[in-house]
């Protein structure tokens, strides 16, 4: 987060500046609202035009839930040029990737064409945003990578975005929202495992989303902390759906990253799996081994929000769990609950894991490893 | 493995209905007439099909009729052999799910005084939670009013998916009955179904709703909070039910830390997460959810920062353990009475 409320208790980490690190989640913004209209057809640039997006929600513009912040991003993060926080390279590179000294930058577009109703319209505009992606951002900066964003509720139009996409090495994973129509094991989103499969590239799992469900399963709560908070119970409900509806075991090669969403949660949920999985597996003779084994072995989480227990020796303990090897460094630059890279992890980490935290996993599950 | 000490109070058992007719006795005639007319069938919940292997441990399955139905069965099973002073009974019998606000009232009155007659009457350790219906907030408060006048209930009982957040203000007329009347209010695992019972929809598996109730208590446990139920009831305790345990902490994390962001959202709100959840809010012990490992389960409990959150239940006749290991492996003995004895009594005003 970018707003102290204390002094931190304990000494922040002795990271030089030098230090490289991949930045997992950075969500680049449009400066204006028909920045994407050069990579549309002009019959969804009249669409829009005339009819907009029709979410699975409410409002026509801005989310059900105002955030705290404009655009739930930092208010120190418009760039001199104006437009949004998030929408220039050159501020981007100024204020997040210079001083920290980001190698690796993994740009997770929201608000795309990803949960809307209209699959047709999903399709045309996911593919405009990775058109995008590529002009606007990584044939700029060679740090930077792109997230191929795919119409999530059609199946096969987005693992054909993903096979048009597949080798182009601007991209680096694909990318999914937590909410959707259905729980994300559900056989409609199988095509997209399988196409990212055979792409030899992850699938990101990012939190939020709309899918037309309460966020609760007891309805709609009140608040825009319910809906932040809830996010990470989604992301778990997605991953156990994941996990019972067999696409670990269908799919072995597929590597699914957890990103927003926190990774405490992740021993607990384990562990909750494997015990209804000793005792219920008859229902599912599709999952042939522990739920757990699967989770060590295909699936990854990005740190940020990270979970800030008073004890940080108590996080440590979570992490050992979950497994060093499974973390990838992320900021979520430029929204406000940013996690500030110095800041993140104190210190008495060896150098082994806080490389591997910070750039080595991340290298290695998106293929840039030396 | 820790071992067990007499006079525990086991905080979840589940005493089962037979089937819809055993509830005909307890019903004015206009509804007795009712069921018998439109044929309506019995009321078992998806949350826990009878035949279902979580639903009874293999040695506690009769072998005809619903695992728990029996007074005589739960004496041998639990009361007994784990040598218990009191064990307080949560019926889970599917009468949240009815949509009409007239016909849910009535079942669940006929619930509770058919929970009086054939169970609290038989066994002098046995206690009682109040089933309410919750399609009318006013009938709801009328039937706490009504059940509490008998000291043997001990508690309020609602599933953990309803039809809105359990913190919404609407049902606060509840919260106001049960502290007034010293009653903790008990969130129990399942669903009436009148939403997806997953925040992402609705799932192939009942191994996928059941995984899924520990994540309906997060999502409870944030609502309860942020709207501010317990600064408007301090006095007020919930205890949520076959919840699991080793979630706790870290989902404690995450809201702590979005609450230091985003507190201006909701300024009664005057103490940190953690804190309220130490003052008002309890769990039962079983299932817990932990690895094999003892010292990863004494580090979980590390994490809670409290030895008074946990309340001992055996879950009956659910399969959550096997033999008398009902309590986790590593567990101090200092731990285990306050589990045992300590928690459930601090909890429940009315056990003494």
């Amino acid at each position: 987060m970018n707003i102290q409320f204390r002094e931190s208790p304990e000494a922040a980490s002795p990271l030089t500046a030098k230090t490289a690190i991949a930045d997992c989640d950075i969500h680049p913004a449009r400066a204006t609202h028909t920045e994407l209209y050069p990579y549309l057809a002009k019959r969804w640039q009249h669409h829009l035009d005339i009819y907009g997006v029709h979410a699975y929600q409410g409002m026509m513009e801005g989310p059900p839930y105002p955030k705290a912040q404009p655009n739930a991003s930092r208010r120190d993060a418009y760039p001199p040029e104006g437009g949004p926080q998030g929408s220039s390279l050159s501020f981007m590179q100024k204020q997040l990737l210079d001083p920290n000294n980001v190698q690796l930058g993994v740009l997770n577009p929201l608000n795309t064409g990803q949960g809307i109703r209209n699959h047709e319209l999903s399709a045309a505009l996911c593919s405009a945003i990775n058109d995008w992606q590529i002009d606007k951002w990584t044939s700029k900066d060679k740090r930077l990578k792109a997230s191929i964003v795919v119409g999530n509720e059609d199946g096969l139009s987005a693992a054909a975005e993903i096979r048009e996409r597949a080798g182009d090495k601007n991209f680096v994973q694909v990318l999914l929202l937590s909410r959707n129509v259905e729980p994300l094991g559900q056989r409609r989103y199988w095509p997209i495992y399988q196409a990212a499969e055979e792409a030899g590239l992850p699938v990101g799992v990012h939190a939020f989303g709309f899918g037309g469900n309460p966020i609760t399963p007891s309805g709609w709560p009140s608040y825009y902390i319910e809906e932040m908070v809830g996010h990470s119970q989604c992301q778990q409900s997605a991953l156990a759906s994941l996990v019972l509806e067999g696409v670990f075991e269908r799919f072995p090669k597929l590597k699914m990253v957890m990103i927003e969403a926190g990774f405490g949660w992740a021993p607990s949920l384990a562990w909750r799996l494997d015990k209804a999985w000793q005792r219920l597996r008859s229902e599912v003779p599709h999952v042939k081994r522990p739920p757990s084994e699967y989770i060590r072995e295909q699936v990854w989480w990005t740190t940020q929000p990270m979970e800030d227990p008073e004890c940080r020796e108590e996080l440590f303990d979570v992490i050992n769990w979950i497994g060093w090897d499974r973390l990838l460094f992320a900021t979520d630059y430029p929204h406000w609950d940013y996690d500030e890279p110095s800041r993140v992890l104190p210190a008495g980490v060896s150098e082994a894991n806080r490389e591997a935290f910070y750039l080595g996993n991340a290298k290695k599950l998106y293929g840039l490893a030396a | 493995m820790a071992s067990l000490i007499a006079g525990a109070v086991d905080c979840d058992v589940h005493p089962a209905v037979p089937h819809l007719t055993s509830l005909l006795p307890y019903l004015n005639d206009y509804w007795r007439d009712q069921v018998t007319t439109r044929g309506m069938v019995d009321l078992v919940s998806q949350s826990y099909p009878q035949n279902s292997p979580i639903v009874a441990r293999p040695d506690w399955r009769p072998e005809k009729g619903k695992p728990g139905e029996s007074l005589q069965d739960m004496q041998r099973h639990v009361l007994d052999p784990f040598q218990l002073k009191l064990a307080i009974c949560n019926p889970l019998y599917g009468v949240q799910m009815v949509f009409s606000e007239d016909m849910q009232a009535a079942f669940c009155r006929a619930l509770n005084d058919w929970l009086v007659k054939e169970w609290l009457d038989r066994d002098p350790r046995l206690r009682g939670s109040i089933v309410i219906p919750t399609q009318s907030v006013e009938k709801a408060v009328a039937e706490i009013e009504r059940c509490a006048q008998d000291r043997r209930f001990v508690q309020v009982l609602m599933l953990v998916m309803g039809d809105i957040p359990l913190g919404k203000r609407a049902l606060w007329p509840i919260y106001e009955a049960a502290e007034r009347l010293e009653l903790p209010v008990g969130v129990h695992a399942g669903s009436a179904y009148h939403n997806p019972p997953t925040a992402v929809g609705w799932g192939s598996y009942h191994i996928e709703d059941y995984v899924g109730q520990a994540q309906a208590f997060q999502t409870q446990l944030t609502s309860l909070i942020v709207e501010g139920v317990f600064a408007k009831y301090p006095r007020l305790k919930m205890v949520m039910l076959e919840s699991g345990v080793s979630w706790i902490a870290p989902y404690l994390w995450r809201l702590h830390k979005f609450w230091r962001g985003v507190r201006m959202e909701t300024p009664w709100v005057d103490r940190a997460p953690l804190e309220i959840v130490r003052s008002n809010i309890r769990f039962s012990l079983q299932p817990f959810d932990a690895p094999p490992e003892p010292e990863t389960l004494i580090r979980l409990f590390d994490h809670m920062q409290s030895d008074e959150l946990v309340l001992f239940s055996t879950d009956y006749p659910h399969w959550q353990f096997d033999g008398q290991d009902a309590l986790p492996e590593g567990l101090s003995p200092d731990l285990v009475r306050k589990i045992m004895i300590d928690n459930p009594y601090a909890t429940y005003p009315r056990l003494t």
